[in-house]
């Protein structure tokens, strides 16, 4: 299966051979867009703040608040100065000399795709460029960069959270870096979206450099791709719905590792012990994560996306043709719809371009056996995954010629902080405990984080087997092999879990096909016309691919039953995680449910699900959410509590 | 200034109409020369020597039967591998064009030795027999109408010059062609042939100069019935001119070069100048909404038109006074205003003339690329400055336009030619891959003209320009008449093209410019053209609000299978671009057959619905069935 994409190449090799200093001061040539309209970032500041567009929405602010002109211009160049990057060669010969200590003391390796950058440099010179990394780490938009400047690419710009700039002296590290910063939230604010998007689309149309934003947002915290955002993408995609733009490449690249910096914060985070706020400190005293192992990174640049064939029959460009193409106009729905399609498809190719590590099957494997395997069963029961794997599509990076066994024993021992291994029994547990006195609240709280870390190994190869575990899942609650009561419950299951995973809106007939289609191959069902049937060698992984789930579905029943039984009264959005969490942490100690219950993330998902299937009603805007869970009223509610 | 003799032959018409029949078969005109002495800056700038030659019955004598214009007049490469331009009509005829080889070799990747040659003659048997409805030929002829179902009279009727319609012909492919050819003399003659048509039950499709570049002339598949070609070329006619009013009361039938030619012999012009003013016809001009190079000072047609008498199977449709302007519900000339034929026949207009203008003078500018030149036509509009014409080439037309440099006569001209080359390039920077040029013609009298000039100029300035002579101005609006021709000479090389227009907002023109030239590129490219294609445009009109764009689109179709189908994709893809670029349909081409599907997204179901309804009321029994517009 490996075959089928690209050959990597270990770009810390040759930097573990030649100097540093030189590779950071040697000379840097870049293939430039063929269109590219030279200007500098001083220049940049002035075309948005005399552009048509931005002239338009000052007037309009204007005359909306009262406002002078003069007064808004200004509070618009304010705007852009917060938001301005100011990329300079310098300060990324500075991290390429940097970066280079720091990877080489962090990872065994680096893996990039050679032909991706091949097919990269041919792209940057043909259409402007939007790089969309995913994002699992901090490292992310560092390497990123640091790869560009590797293989003489034109460096580029990143829009990047405000939280940032908050760093003091880093911040304007990464705004010289080519970093420009974007507010988290800035919902009704005209005046910064126009000053904003006319800031990207400048840089886009004339070629400046190539854009990169995360389609997910954020970074993702349980390794989980996020239901991506469609705002930049809508920015970096409107030049080309105006005409301006005969095209734009849009390269997803898909960034895997093998052990995340991150890890176990994350998992805090998650459990409620608080994001420590960015700050040059912080990440000073994050030096301890230089001198641990962190195991290979990978980079897959996949293949450029054209813009223009992605909208070839989908979107009607005449519909711009009416109004002068500078009065921001709302996407229209069908606009949307294709935003969103796409987004979803694009995070879909990042997910099939990730890089998956033996480990990842392991942890799959360890989550599932809480009382922890033996070595022998563990590697071979691996041995089994790793096939059922690669058949359905996994991108999985397996090492030639070793024994199951080896590979195994390398992976634990990478990972040997969240296992215990004692006389062949492997187990997932706490290692570094603090020796004092620990209530069985805080018990369950170190455990959990181990098990939250190992989640999001696990959920890293999720969407491999995704489509057929929902199947499994259907059939399993189904109780039934009619065909369509399976696909009934295949596509509520997809509602559901439409939060958690990426489901394309609309793909759910293609998912259950592929679904079935998977299974059938592997031998484990059999897709007559209007019955599918188990066969006898099936239900293994039946049985697997269910348990997958199993986690997600008891952490969704948990908050199904508090919403249920301990809410009574209306419940704002603020108390919902806290007051869940308690309940979750009640139900395990009770030993009734499992640890992934506490995670807040899974908890907002199925909130957020809840909402959506209208089980759950938002009462009042504001600050203040309500919510009001409405019983028995609303129809759908029942089914979704019955079949949960 | 450079003063050159024209000498203009006309023949006069042989007034009777029982001759007309054997006048086809052996012309027995008696031509009467008259010798009229005008300056080279006089109207019809590239025809040194004009025919009045559609006074004859049969074209196809002085008429390339499977190409454009006349026979005597075409480019070939001569046994040293050098272009010429042969005949003696034009500025370059006979002339050497030295750099054209090259230019055609490395821009198509053609080579003089893969030879595309045209089969020589029309062989008459692939020429289907007429279908003739026989009691309408009869009532014709005894009407005393001249008719005719030759093969080579009705072939020739039944085409315009589409890319697909003349490489068929070419190849020897002969479709569908009219059954019978009609001659109308005059407007009472129309009257009676519609008469009949609709008495007869046949189809009639008007021809006029036979210019069509959109499939407006090719017959139905469908029709069923006796299809009548009605040649309009024998009304001809000025019938008056009113001084006083500045009006000329013309036959529809007339070639706007002799329709020019005749009015300067009075002192006046229409000023109507289309690039096809050597060959097509007044009513065609009404019939598709035409467009004259020098619409600033003249306007488009529909600006020039003061009367129109139009013959449907309703009857005569005209206005009853020549009042300038009138507020009488919507104008009914547009409802004949681009009607291509599907409504009735034009017979006679009115058109405004003004005098022959005291001076003219030509002119060019060179700007360090497309965008500034575009920002510099732009502000001209905007200052409603245009001169009689400014057009701006971009880069590939611009070289296209110097591959048609004629030898150089003297050391001192070559020495010249380098240093301003050298000025341009090296001392300027301007890039020679980028710069691009605008051409302009003046027009009024000598102060004005000098005035308008430097006012022009002055705006250039502001944008880069630089001003680059006469002759390069000149050269670039002969480029004009010598394209089509080109056309022919490339088909012999397996290279085929075309051009097509749009009109857009000022705001989108470099955009459009841009991306409609891309996706023929790719288009090409994706379609398994070796070679990339010539795609390049230029701005040929200014407006107040927008632009008219022209371009140019050919490529090397050696290995391809079927080639026009390739570039009949190839253009549908980029006229897909330009609607979805903010252009419109079309610009003057008009719609005929091969736009017509995108006509109910360009004027709405409702419009669409307007022009059918009129259709149905003025041509119930589709008398008029060429199938064009709806």
């Amino acid at each position: 299966m490996l075959k089928k994409r690209d050959d990597f190449e270990d770009i810390l090799e040759e930097r573990r051979r030649s100097s540093d200093l030189r590779y950071a001061l040697r000379c840097y040539t870049p293939t430039l867009y063929r269109g590219l309209v030279p200007c500098k970032a001083s220049m940049l500041k002035s075309i948005v703040l005399q552009s048509d567009h931005l002239q338009y929405v000052i007037k309009q602010v204007s005359s909306e608040s009262g406002e002078s002109t003069e007064g808004v211009s200004e509070e618009a160049s304010l705007i852009l100065d917060e938001m301005a990057h100011c990329l300079q060669l310098s300060t990324i010969r500075f991290f390429a000399f940097t970066l280079s200590k720091a990877f080489k003391r962090l990872f065994r390796s680096v893996c990039v795709n050679e032909e991706g950058i091949q097919r990269l440099q041919q792209a940057v010179q043909e259409h402007p460029v939007v790089l969309l990394p995913s994002h699992r780490s901090y490292m992310d938009f560092l390497m990123m960069s640091y790869l560009l400047y590797t293989y003489d690419l034109p460096l580029p710009v990143i829009a990047a959270g405000m939280d940032f700039m908050s760093m003091k002296f880093v911040g304007e590290m990464l705004r010289m870096s080519g970093a420009f910063f974007i507010r988290r939230s800035f919902g009704g604010d005209k005046l910064y979206w126009a000053v904003f998007s006319e800031y990207v689309k400048t840089m886009l149309r004339n070629g400046y450099a190539p854009i990169e934003f995360f389609l997910e947002g954020t970074r993702s915290r349980t390794c989980k791709s996020l239901t991506p955002k469609t705002g930049l993408l809508n920015i970096v995609m409107e030049p080309f719905f105006k005409g301006e733009l005969f095209d734009v490449n849009l390269v997803p690249v898909s960034i895997s590792y093998e052990r995340i910096l991150e890890e176990s914060l994350y998992a805090r985070e998650l459990l409620g012990i608080p994001k420590p706020k960015e700050s040059t400190s912080g990440l000073l005293k994050a030096r301890r994560v230089l001198s641990e192992d962190y195991g290979s990174m990978y980079v897959y640049f996949g293949h450029p996306v054209s813009v223009r064939s992605l909208a070839e029959g989908k979107i009607n460009r005449s519909q711009y043709n009416l109004l002068p193409r500078y009065i921001p106009q709302k996407p229209s729905a069908d606009t949307h719809e294709f935003l969103s399609d796409a987004a979803f498809r694009l995070v879909r190719i990042q997910e099939e371009n990730m890089v998956l590590k033996p480990w990842v099957l392991i942890a799959t494997l360890l989550l599932q056996n809480p009382d922890g395997l033996d070595l022998s069963s563990l590697a071979e029961q691996t041995d089994w995954l790793r096939h059922l794997a690669l058949a359905f599509g996994a991108f999985l990076d397996w090492p030639d010629h070793e024994a199951c066994s080896e590979v195994v024993s390398c992976s634990l021992a990478l990972h040997r902080h969240l296992l215990s291994v004692s006389a062949g029994h492997v187990q997932l547990s706490v290692t570094d405990v603090p020796q004092v006195e620990t209530t069985p609240e805080e018990a369950v709280f170190h455990q959990a984080v181990v098990v939250l870390s190992c989640a999001s190994y696990r959920n890293q190869i999720l969407h491999v087997f995704l489509r057929p575990a929902l199947l499994a899942m259907a059939m399993q609650s189904a109780n039934s092999n009619r065909k369509d009561d399976v696909y009934n419950g295949f596509n509520f299951l997809r509602k559901v879990f439409s939060n958690e995973f990426i489901l394309c809106p609309g793909d759910s007939v293609q998912d259950f096909e592929e679904a079935c289609y998977l299974l059938m191959k592997r031998g484990v069902l059999q897709v007559l016309e209007h019955e599918i049937v188990m066969s006898a060698s099936g239900h293994s992984t039946l049985a697997f691919l269910s348990s997958v789930l199993d986690p997600f579905l008891q952490g969704y029943q948990v908050v199904c039953r508090y919403l249920c039984e301990e809410t009574n009264e209306n419940l704002t959005e603020k108390e919902f995680i806290p007051a869940v969490r308690s309940f979750a942490l009640k139900l395990i100690l009770a030993g009734n449910t499992c640890y992934e219950a506490l995670s807040s993330d899974l908890q907002k998902n199925a909130l957020a699900a809840f909402l959506r299937l209208k089980a759950v009603r938002k009462l009042c805007l504001f600050t203040f959410l309500f919510l009001c869970h409405t019983g028995g009223k609303i129809p759908t509610q029942k089914p979704i509590l019955a079949r949960l | 200034l450079p003063l050159s003799l024209s000498l203009s032959l006309s023949l006069s018409p042989s007034p009777s109409p029982s001759l007309s029949l054997s006048l086809s078969l052996s012309p027995s005109l008696s031509p009467s020369l008259s010798l009229s002495l005008s300056l080279s800056l006089s109207l019809s700038p590239p025809l040194s020597l004009s025919l009045s030659l559609f006074l004859s019955l049969s074209l196809q004598e002085i008429m390339k039967w499977n190409g454009w214009g006349y026979s005597d007049s075409r480019f070939l490469f001569n046994k040293k591998g050098q272009a010429e331009f042969t005949g003696k009509r034009y500025r370059l005829s006979g002339l050497i064009l030295p750099s054209l080889k090259d230019w055609f070799e490395g821009t198509f990747g053609a080579n003089l030795q893969h030879r595309s040659p045209a089969t020589p003659s029309l062989n008459l048997s692939a020429v289907a027999p007429p279908h003739l409805n026989q009691p309408f030929v009869e009532d014709l002829k005894a009407a005393g109408l001249s008719v005719s179902h030759d093969p080579e009279d009705r072939v020739f009727r039944a085409h315009g010059h589409c890319l697909h319609e003349v490489f068929a012909l070419r190849e020897g492919r002969i479709g569908r062609v009219p059954d019978v050819v009609v001659w109308p003399s005059c407007h009472n003659d129309v009257e009676k042939i519609v008469e009949l048509a609709c008495k007869h039950n046949v189809c009639l499709i008007p021809y006029g100069g036979g210019t069509s570049v959109s499939s407006a002339l090719e017959c139905p598949r469908e029709e069923t019935r006796s299809i009548v070609s009605l040649d309009t070329s024998q009304m001809n006619r000025i019938l008056w001119i009113d001084e006083k009013n500045l009006t000329a009361h013309v036959e529809a039938g007339i070639i706007g070069q002799d329709l020019e030619r005749q009015l300067n012999e009075r002192g006046y012009c229409t000023g109507h100048e289309p690039d096809s003013m050597e060959f097509s016809s007044l009513g065609g001009w009404v019939a598709t909404r035409a467009s004259g190079m020098k619409k600033n000072i003249y306007g488009n047609i529909e600006d020039l038109v003061v009367h129109i008498k139009m013959v449907t199977p309703r009857g005569v449709i005209e206005k009853s006074c020549l009042g300038p302007r009138m507020s009488t519900g919507p104008d009914i000339h547009h409802f004949i205003l681009g009607s291509e034929g599907t409504l009735g026949v034009v017979t006679e207009v009115t058109l405004k003339i003004r005098p022959v203008p005291e001076y003219q003078k030509y002119g060019s500018v060179v700007f360090p690329n497309f965008q500034q030149g575009v920002a510099c036509l732009r502000e001209v509009a905007r200052q409603r400055c245009a001169p009689a014409s400014i057009r701006l080439m971009d880069n590939e037309q611009f070289q296209f336009g110097h591959a048609l440099k004629p030898q150089v006569s003297s050391i001192f001209t070559s020495f010249l030619d380098g240093l301003k080359k050298f000025y341009i390039t090296k001392f300027k920077g301007f890039d020679p891959h980028h710069l691009c040029v605008a051409t302009l013609l003046f027009e009024g009298d000598r102060g004005k003209v000098l005035q308008h000039e430097k006012q022009v100029y002055d705006i250039a300035a502001k944008f880069g320009g630089l001003a680059a002579g006469e002759d390069n101005g000149q050269r670039g609006y002969m480029l004009t008449f010598v394209i089509a021709y080109l056309r022919d000479l490339g088909m012999d090389y397996y290279v085929i093209g075309e051009s097509f227009e749009t009109s857009v907002p000022w705001d989108r023109v470099l955009d459009l410019c841009r991306n409609v030239k891309e996706r023929i590129v790719r288009e090409c490219k994706e379609r398994g053209v070796q070679f990339p294609p010539l795609s390049t445009c230029r701005v040929t009109q200014t407006y107040d609000a927008g632009a008219c764009v022209y371009f140019y689109f050919a490529f090397n179709y050696r290995g391809l299978s079927d080639p026009v189908h390739i570039y009949e994709q190839v253009e549908h893809a980029a006229r897909e671009e330009i609607l979805a670029n903010g252009g419109s349909l079309s610009h003057h081409h008009g719609v005929g057959k091969l736009r017509k599907e995108w006509m109910k997204a360009s004027v709405s179901g409702v419009g669409l619905g307007m022009l059918k309804s009129v259709k149905e009321y003025v041509d119930p029994q589709n008398i008029f069935g060429n199938g064009n517009l709806l």
